[in-house]
């Protein structure tokens, strides 16, 4: 019975096993690392031939390049198409967050940067040198919720901030009710969904439950992510959107572009004089009704305007103030002004509502023309 | 001759090219995560704070470690059994026949799939068959994760033990049938100590893919940054913040999550280390 078992122990164990499976192991690896070569080849091709269509079309075309928020890129992606198609000249922009945006322009990587949260003094600080802010066009975030038949769902800041902390944990909680008489309840979880990534969205959306809420204020605070006690995170308002959809009783915030495309079932919001607005691109755009600073450095939520939605808020590109630096040529440098020029413009502004975003009132856009009338290349103004 | 000593200096450089990127990876990953352990210490790696917001910044990668370690151990642990018998399925009981050809090349068809597609796949199919079975509210979790990554390694684990399974030499087994054994005491007393360490080995490899995968998890943890308490809690893992947070992260935070991508580089070297170790053992 034993027997086989003397033989297992005195027959040598064959090495020839060991050396196949090492020569196996190396072959996966190795194939691996074939594909990942081969991918950075291709990608320094597709750079290689990118470059040289620079220096072909130098005569006659320059190209921008500029980097950062995600959140306008709907509006910039059509708006940039159109430029390049009205002027030859390309316009290249990378969807890669606020942070990356200002990190490319305190590289001098790009042109210019774009972010959905102002520069603070201190982090201009940061910067090799005085940035201006241009705004663009203006967003807002609304509050979405999965709760089928129950339609325009009010809420003021305080209820949002009990439900987003865990102090409200139903949605047939006697406060939720106060408030919403007519609507019929039911007895489910709240389940709510947040951004697992860095965002402007969670900013503008911070920013408003900050001004609003004490508890909001004293607990949670205002930034690009939180420290969240409750909830469930997803990527990116796609993320978000996806996990309250597939998710009975969930709620939470996406920014307007996205939640309007989609037809999002979103709550009213209370505003400062206590009217409960619908997020739509007029109550955003009277979001900015009120004083707007020479900067444009503002956050317009909670704005006093009666017919405001709460949580609106602008977005804005980043570029030097003065253009000459790194053998930049004035060539480039009078393009990326002209660009952002033409951001501001008519022509521009009339199409962000295509892509479910406010355009700018007048005052910021005669605002924003005054800064980059400041901008100048070895001290001469630019734009004139 | 002369030739000969051409190819062998494009081989020399080619692996010390290697040498000097895993070097150059090293060094970016310790000079990124200067700052934070600057700020915090050893106490980043044993501190559960997770504070983003600005004016309260505070980082500890705990929670991060503890969801990667223990997605992965139990990833591992529904692994084990399953790709263990698949692969002897497959070349042990119906070595060559046409069914196992078919399971096999089946195995190797999910080995490719993305990871993307496993983190659709179980947002939409095992995300809702989690609630329908009532074990958790809203589906997302601890458990839910290491449930897809068990389901991605299972190919990797299976794949490569097949193989190995199928080189313990036939003379070995012929002789242990010819002394009257049965087919499981086969398995158990020749394949099984002829292949031991290759298996192990193929689990190591799939263990290191758990530890790194990012997409799949993301999707299907919940992105708490919090130390799991249960199975059914949200969580979060050490590859998933880094690639949720990088886009937006400057100043301490961008230094916290390079140094948490170094912790995940170390914990990934040391298993590799103990792994080769216990297979040098083992043959």
């Amino acid at each position: 019975m034993y027997h086989y078992l003397n033989i297992c122990v005195t027959l040598k164990v064959d090495f020839c096993v060991e050396k196949k499976l090492l020569i196996n192991l190396y072959f996966i690896k190795m194939r691996k690392f074939l594909v990942f070569a081969l991918f950075v080849a291709l990608l320094s091709a597709c750079n290689n031939s990118v470059e040289e269509k620079n220096v072909d079309n130098d005569n006659n075309y320059v190209s921008v390049n500029g980097a950062g928020a995600t959140f306008p890129m709907p509006f910039y992606r059509m708006i940039f198409k159109k430029y390049t198609n009205q002027t030859g000249n390309l316009v290249i922009y990378g969807g890669i967050g606020s942070g990356g945006g200002i990190r490319s322009i305190k590289d001098r990587i790009v042109d210019f940067g774009a972010t959905d949260a102002f520069l603070t003094e201190s982090k201009m600080k940061d910067l090799p040198a005085e940035i201006v802010h241009i705004p663009t066009c203006l967003g807002a975030v609304v509050i979405a919720y999965n709760l089928p038949g129950v339609k325009d769902i009010k809420l003021t800041p305080d209820l949002i901030a009990d439900i987003f902390t865990g102090r409200i944990k139903k949605w047939n909680h006697p406060k939720i009710k106060e408030n919403n008489n007519s609507a019929n309840l039911p007895d489910t979880d709240i389940i709510v969904v947040h951004r697992a990534d860095g965002s402007g969205t969670t900013h503008i959306f911070s920013d408003f439950m900050t001004k609003t809420s004490s508890v909001w204020a004293s607990e949670m605070g205002t930034g690009k992510s939180l420290k969240w006690k409750i909830g469930i995170g997803s990527n990116g308002n796609p993320g978000v959107s996806r996990t309250i959809k597939a998710t009975k009783g969930a709620i939470g915030y996406i920014g307007s572009e996205y939640a309007f495309e989609q037809d999002v079932q979103s709550a009213l919001v209370m505003n400062k004089s206590g009217k409960y607005i619908k997020p739509s691109i007029s109550s955003i755009t009277a979001a900015a009704k009120g004083n707007i600073p020479d900067n444009t450095c503002v956050m317009l939520t909670n704005s006093a305007d009666e017919n405001s939605y709460p949580i609106s808020g602008f977005t804005w590109l980043i570029i030097y103030k003065e253009q000459s630096y790194d053998y930049r040529s004035l060539e480039q440098a009078e393009q990326t002004v002209k660009l952002l020029n033409w951001i501001i413009d008519n022509d521009a502004q009339q199409m962000a509502s295509k892509v479910h975003y406010a355009p700018l009132p007048k005052q910021a856009v005669e605002k924003a023309r005054n800064i980059l009338k400041t901008i100048t290349y070895n001290g001469k103004v630019i734009l004139n | 001759m002369k030739s000969d000593k051409i190819f062998k200096y494009l081989l020399f450089s080619a692996s010390f090219l290697v040498i000097i990127v895993a070097a150059g990876m090293v060094f970016t990953l310790s000079s990124g995560a200067i700052p934070a352990f600057k700020e915090f210490g050893l106490k980043f790696i044993i501190s559960n704070q997770w504070n983003p917001t600005e004016g309260r910044e505070s980082y500890g990668a705990l929670p991060f470690i503890a969801g990667t370690v223990i997605t992965s151990v139990i990833a591992l642990l529904l692994c084990i059994p399953l790709a263990f018998s698949t692969s002897l399925f497959i070349a042990e009981y119906f070595y060559k026949k046409r069914v196992a050809m078919f399971l096999s090349t089946m195995v190797d068809l999910l080995a490719g799939i993305p990871s993307i597609v496993y983190g659709l796949w179980g947002f939409y199919v095992l995300r809702p068959f989690i609630v329908e079975l009532g074990l958790s509210p809203q589906g997302y979790g601890i458990f839910t994760a290491s449930l897809i990554l068990a389901i991605m390694i299972i190919p990797y684990a299976t794949s490569l033990s097949s193989e190995i399974i199928s080189m313990v030499p036939n003379d070995l087994k012929e002789a242990a049938y010819a002394m009257g054994a049965t087919r499981l005491e086969v398995i158990f007393n020749v394949i099984l100590p002829n292949a031991r360490s290759g298996i192990f080995a193929s689990f190591i490899l799939a263990f290191g893919r758990a530890l790194g995968e990012t997409m799949a998890v993301t999707m299907l943890i919940g992105n708490s940054n919090i130390v799991p308490t249960g199975l059914f809690q949200t969580g979060n893992t050490m590859a998933s913040v880094i690639a949720n947070q990088f886009g937006e992260a400057d100043g301490l935070k961008l230094s916290s999550l390079i140094a948490i991508g170094l912790i995940l580089f170390v914990i990934t070297g040391l298993i590799n280390a103990i792994g080769k170790l216990i297979i040098k053992k083992l043959a």
